[in-house]
């Protein structure tokens, strides 16, 4: 028996978000006196998973696996779970772990829990602590099943270091045919997604028209951070639809979410909840985001973003 | 063609989540539900497959008799015939496994349901119901088009989209972007009498267990106040962010 963790990875470079479920797996392991075996694909230094708790990676390799396929990929944790006995699967909450989670719950007859936020409560009964109402709210929920599902939110378990090592394992499991097909990936590689950014930098109605974006762009670019924005902003077309977060779009779960020109509706607020430190710009004292927020500028955005701007830059060039 | 669409009933967006019996319950107290958001956009969809290309359309909730006014609203925007599982949402499995009877039972060529729930936020029974059903899944899905048995569909992926070709029977786990905002549609007087005499089947449940149990509700502690930064002083922002926030 061991907790087995899905370690998710793009172009051969494990993500993050891996470095974070492969940590809060080890928490569980300790919490149930066993290890953590850690499954990749096509994955580059998965040694590396020892240092955050990872014992045992079992590593497949295929070319036709670099595009992820739900199914397949089910097919794939399914096998390993199997021959590891795995009483405990982790994943995380990324739209590739959210698409495979329930294929992978119906295959072996497990309980899921998705958006949890803490190591569990309890493992007997196993009890985990997530959010609902989307970030309104947190239900404690125990799973009942034998093997159960855990899907992790983004940062909120972080990074620990155990400083341990893993033996890899190349592992091929038997792949089924899949009837999805993708044809093809439409995806900026230069920009960092709001579901892996650290730091988002998100725009509202106060922009006025999307002529404006290029600050927000470019305090995006000094902070390293992923651009998003308000709903009625993507519906005017002003920015793409996947730009759009809160309850009905992406939700957030930054450390660090700045917000200029944004009112703070309730719709808002409950998609970006879950981020650590929130930043409001706004010209409205009033503005509800105030309450909401940690840290408040009451200005024009178009006088306070350039100067942030150049704040920042001069505090990068002497943190350099 | 055969189309089901699954409707999660839902507190409206600007619904105060509150709870009672010693947080183990949610308040439904003034609380007005309403169509979850994801499944607007698939029905509003799923009337364009009706109207452009000829399709039947039935909706379909697992939930006590409180719903009906819900589905209801769906047939008033549209919808055939009307399918309540008599019994409660008690958590993701349960549901897709009574949508799964519904869904072999009525032979439906495309399900149309949401990505996600706002209630909830499970992320998981169009998932589940596909692998029951052995259908092929697509989610986060932002465009379908149907062409036969054949499908083409975009996914919204971390940081891009993806489009790929898939069959039927399919799954999808829709969202905005399926139909753009303003198309989706509203009862209008002639839906909502049209609506009264449209069948509402009440089916009564299978047999199928919860996988999962809530023992407890919280609600997020309660926020400090907010820190103001003075509009000339942005350096403190800068300084702040560093050495108390620690998130630069
Ligand atoms: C069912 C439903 C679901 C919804 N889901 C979402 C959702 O998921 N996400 C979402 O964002 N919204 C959602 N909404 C919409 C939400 O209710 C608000 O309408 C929306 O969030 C407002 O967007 P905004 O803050 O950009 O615009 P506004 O409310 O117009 O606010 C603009 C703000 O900019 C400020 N401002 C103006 N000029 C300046 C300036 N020069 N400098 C700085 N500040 C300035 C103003 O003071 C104001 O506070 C939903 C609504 C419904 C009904
Ligand atoms: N009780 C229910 N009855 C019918 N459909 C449901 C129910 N619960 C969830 N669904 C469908 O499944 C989707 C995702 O829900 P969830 O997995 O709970 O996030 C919803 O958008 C609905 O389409």
């Amino acid at each position: 028996m061991s907790i087995l963790v899905y370690t998710e990875s793009e172009n051969g470079k494990l993500k993050k978000a891996a470095l974070e479920v492969v940590s809060y797996a080890k928490a569980v392991a300790d919490q149930m006196g066993t290890t953590v075996t850690a499954v990749a694909v096509n994955a580059d230094n998965t040694e590396t998973l020892g240092n955050y708790g990872a014992s045992k990676v079992l590593l497949v390799k295929d070319e036709s696996l670099n595009v992820f396929n739900a199914q397949k990929y089910a097919a794939i944790l399914e096998g390993a779970a199997k021959t590891e006995g795995a009483k405990v699967v982790v994943v995380s909450a990324s739209a590739n772990s959210k698409y495979v989670a329930p294929l992978l719950a119906v295959g072996l007859d497990a309980g899921y829990v998705s958006n949890v936020v803490e190591a569990p409560s309890s493992v007997s009964p196993f009890t985990v602590k997530h959010s609902a109402f989307t970030n309104k709210a947190f239900a404690n929920t125990e799973i009942t099943t034998e093997v159960k599902i855990v899907g992790i939110s983004n940062n909120s378990f972080g990074l620990v270091e155990s400083g341990g090592s893993a033996s890899v394992e190349d592992f091929s499991p038997s792949i089924p045919d899949s009837g999805v097909t993708v044809e093809s990936v439409d995806k900026a590689t230069d920009k960092v997604s709001i579901a892996d950014a650290e730091i988002v930098v998100s725009g509202g109605r106060g922009l006025k028209g999307p002529e404006n974006w290029g600050m927000i762009e470019e305090l995006a670019e000094v902070l390293g951070a992923a651009t998003a924005c308000s709903k009625p902003v993507s519906d005017l077309g002003w920015r793409p639809h996947g730009e759009h977060v809160g309850q009905t779009g992406k939700p957030v779960a930054s450390n660090l979410y700045i917000a200029v020109g944004i009112s703070g509706a309730i719709q808002h607020l409950a998609g970006i909840n879950s981020s650590k430190v929130k930043v409001v710009i706004n010209t409205d004292p009033e503005a509800p985001f105030f309450k909401a927020a940690d840290y408040g500028v009451v200005g024009d955005a178009f006088e306070v973003v350039p100067k942030l701007i150049e704040k920042l830059k001069a505090f990068k060039a002497a943190n350099a | 063609m055969k189309i089901l669409v699954c409707i999660s009933h839902v507190p409206d967006t600007t619904s105060k989540i509150n709870f009672t019996d010693g947080d183990t319950k949610f308040d439904t107290n003034g609380v007005q539900y309403v169509i979850n958001p994801n499944d607007e956009f698939g029905l509003t969809r799923a009337m364009w497959f009706k109207e452009k290309q000829g399709a039947s359309v039935d909706v379909v909730n697992v939930g006590g008799a409180e719903t009906e006014p819900t589905l209801r609203k769906a047939l008033a925007i549209g919808a055939d015939t009307a399918i309540r599982v008599n019994t409660p949402a008690t958590d993701g499995y349960a549901v897709a496994k009574q949508l799964a009877k519904v869904v072999n039972d009525g032979g439906y060529d495309l399900v149309i349901a949401g990505r996600e729930s706002i209630d909830y936020n499970g992320t998981m029974v169009p998932g589940m119901l596909a692998a029951m059903v052995n259908a092929n899944f697509v989610t986060n899905c932002i465009s379908l088009e149907v062409d036969g048995t054949n499908a083409k569909a975009v996914r919204e992926i971390d940081g891009g989209k993806e489009t790929v070709s898939t069959s039927l029977p399919l799954v999808i786990g829709g969202q905005k972007g399926l139909v753009e905002e303003s198309d989706l549609r509203i009862p209008n007087m002639r839906g909502i009498m049209m609506a009264r005499k449209k069948p509402l089947n009440v089916v009564e449940p299978t047999d199928a267990n919860a996988e999962t149990k809530v023992v407890s509700f919280e609600k997020p502690a309660p926020k400090g106040a907010v820190k103001l930064v003075d509009a000339d002083n942005i350096d403190e922002l800068v300084n702040l962010l560093h050495n108390e926030a620690k998130v630069i």
